[in-house]
């Protein structure tokens, strides 16, 4: 088994978390999905820190983050895949 | 794993069991604080503990403060009581309610009389009270007397992925076992509510579930100046990577692993639906929290960090755990379980489950957890708005 850099909670979910304690940009990272133990890969844009979320596919103003399976927020800044997601692109739908 | 039968706990007079032994001094309002922490510091074997409330409350204000006195004095955490307020009349609503669990329960009222009169009063009782609990040995008790509450703090990504999950893992586990168990933080499930009320067992928890959160979201649209987001999530949990309260909620959420709980409680309110998981209606603050779950009755908790949560409880051993790497390293004093190997996938989550529940045995059995080796006492009462 190759070192996990990122795990996906959900096959669904349209962002992962790094693992490790920190992504540089253009790796070539390696990506587990915890509800079906899948693999799959992706390369980091930005340098992305342990626990913070990369987008795994491109996501435009107004969709939704899904995590968990679930709606977690809309994003407000279009993000590219590869990217952080974060405060600076994705904004709670509540309050 | 095969999962003991038993724990070492100490039994009480109304069939309760007890992780801890404790003497406790309990103020009923702010200004009996200094009389009960001059008894504590008189008698070993005692702790006083000292909060900010108890005066001019009314309503159902009034009413949280006394179930939370009373609740706490009946944990059976607890082997004895002395209870001191300024007047007579409330302090003895507090010594009645503990007596009904049949464990030693003394009041002092301190008006016409002073404090340092008082002070030599409780002191000669808390002296009997410590020397007699000192006696008292641990037995074999079953599974079922463990009162297992949660709360999660300082959360942070790694709190869903694997701290969390690893509560949860502990829950389906032991709940076959008729174990009580206990979530809360009805703010930090926004986001994750129509989910959560989906895991009532009955039509009626369901129902209880949705009206507690619908009055909790109404009270913070009405006092919120401009919205939560300085507060959920904290600035920890961003730093940790929380960018919302919905990714906070459903990692919170994780947990009750596959639990349904059965019940509603009031904050601080004992269950009375039998072994199983309550939901209680509490603040997101860790200490008050805890301190609510405690005076429900629960005696042993656990708590998942990210950043670094260093919470403890003066009756109720808060056992800490965390899936975060540099959390385990740097703040390795505060850590009771490290589970960041998850992480690393070098350890899957039922190992984790497992390793949890070892660790909660052996607190249980006497192991002091690190917040009690530290001298982390936090006793927070939860105040629903001013005084008259």
């Amino acid at each position: 088994m190759s070192n996990t850099d990122i795990i996906i909670h959900d096959e669904k979910d349209n962002v992962g978390v790094v693992v490790i304690e920190k992504i540089n940009p253009h790796k070539d990272c390696n990506c587990w999905i915890m509800e079906n133990d899948k693999s799959v890969s992706i390369q980091s844009k930005d340098e992305i820190p342990l626990g913070h979320k990369i987008a795994m596919v491109d996501l435009n103003e107004g969709d939704t983050i899904l995590k968990y399976g679930h709606d977690i927020g809309k994003v407000v800044k279009s993000i590219k895949k590869g990217e952080h997601v974060h405060v600076h692109n994705v904004k709670t739908k509540k309050w | 794993m095969e999962i003991p039968k038993s724990f070492l706990g100490y039994k009480r007079e109304n069939g309760r069991a007890g992780t801890r032994n404790h003497v406790i001094i309990l103020p009923v309002d702010d200004i009996s604080n200094a009389c009960a922490e001059a008894v504590a510091n008189n008698i070993k074997g005692t702790i006083a503990l000292p909060h900010s409330y108890g005066r001019l409350q009314f309503g159902a204000d009034l009413e949280l403060h006394f179930r939370t006195m009373i609740g706490t004095g009946k944990n059976p955490n607890v082997a004895a009581v002395i209870v001191v307020g300024i007047e007579p009349k409330w302090t003895k609503r507090i010594v009645d309610a503990i007596a009904t669990t049949g464990k030693p329960v003394e009041g002092f009222s301190i008006e016409g009389v002073g404090d340092i009169d008082t002070i030599a009063k409780v002191s000669k009782k808390a002296q009997e009270f410590s020397m007699w609990a000192s006696e008292k040995q641990r037995e074999e008790c079953p599974m079922s007397d463990l009162w297992i509450s949660v709360k999660c703090g300082e959360s942070d990504t790694t709190s869903g992925l694997a701290s969390n999950p690893t509560v949860g893992n502990l829950m389906d586990k032991l709940e076959p076992l008729g174990v009580h168990l206990c979530f809360g933080e009805t703010s930090e499930l926004t986001g994750a509510e129509t989910v959560c009320e989906k895991r009532g067992k009955t039509p009626e928890a369901q129902a209880k579930f949705k009206k507690t959160w619908n009055d909790y979201n109404d009270f913070i649209l009405k006092e919120a100046t401009d919205d939560l987001s300085e507060s959920q999530p904290t600035a920890g949990n961003i730093a940790g990577g929380l960018t919302t309260i919905e990714e906070k909620a459903f990692g919170n959420f994780q947990k009750i692993g596959g639990c349904q709980f059965i019940d509603v409680l009031e904050p601080a309110e004992e269950p009375t639906k039998g072994a199983g998981l309550y939901f209680m209606d509490t603040s997101s603050a860790a200490a008050e929290c805890v301190t609510l779950q405690a005076a429900g009755g629960f005696n042993i908790h656990l708590f998942p960090t990210g950043q670094g949560n260093i919470i403890g409880n003066p009756i109720e051993p808060v056992i800490k755990l965390t899936a975060n790497p540099l959390t385990a390293k740097t703040m390795s004093e505060h850590i009771d379980v490290d589970v960041s190997k998850i992480l690393s996938r070098e350890m899957n989550l039922s190992q984790a489950g497992d390793e949890l529940i070892k660790s909660t045995l052996k607190v249980a059995n006497g192991r002091l957890t690190c917040a009690e080796a530290l001298g982390h006492k936090e006793f927070v009462m939860t105040k629903l708005y001013r005084s008259a």
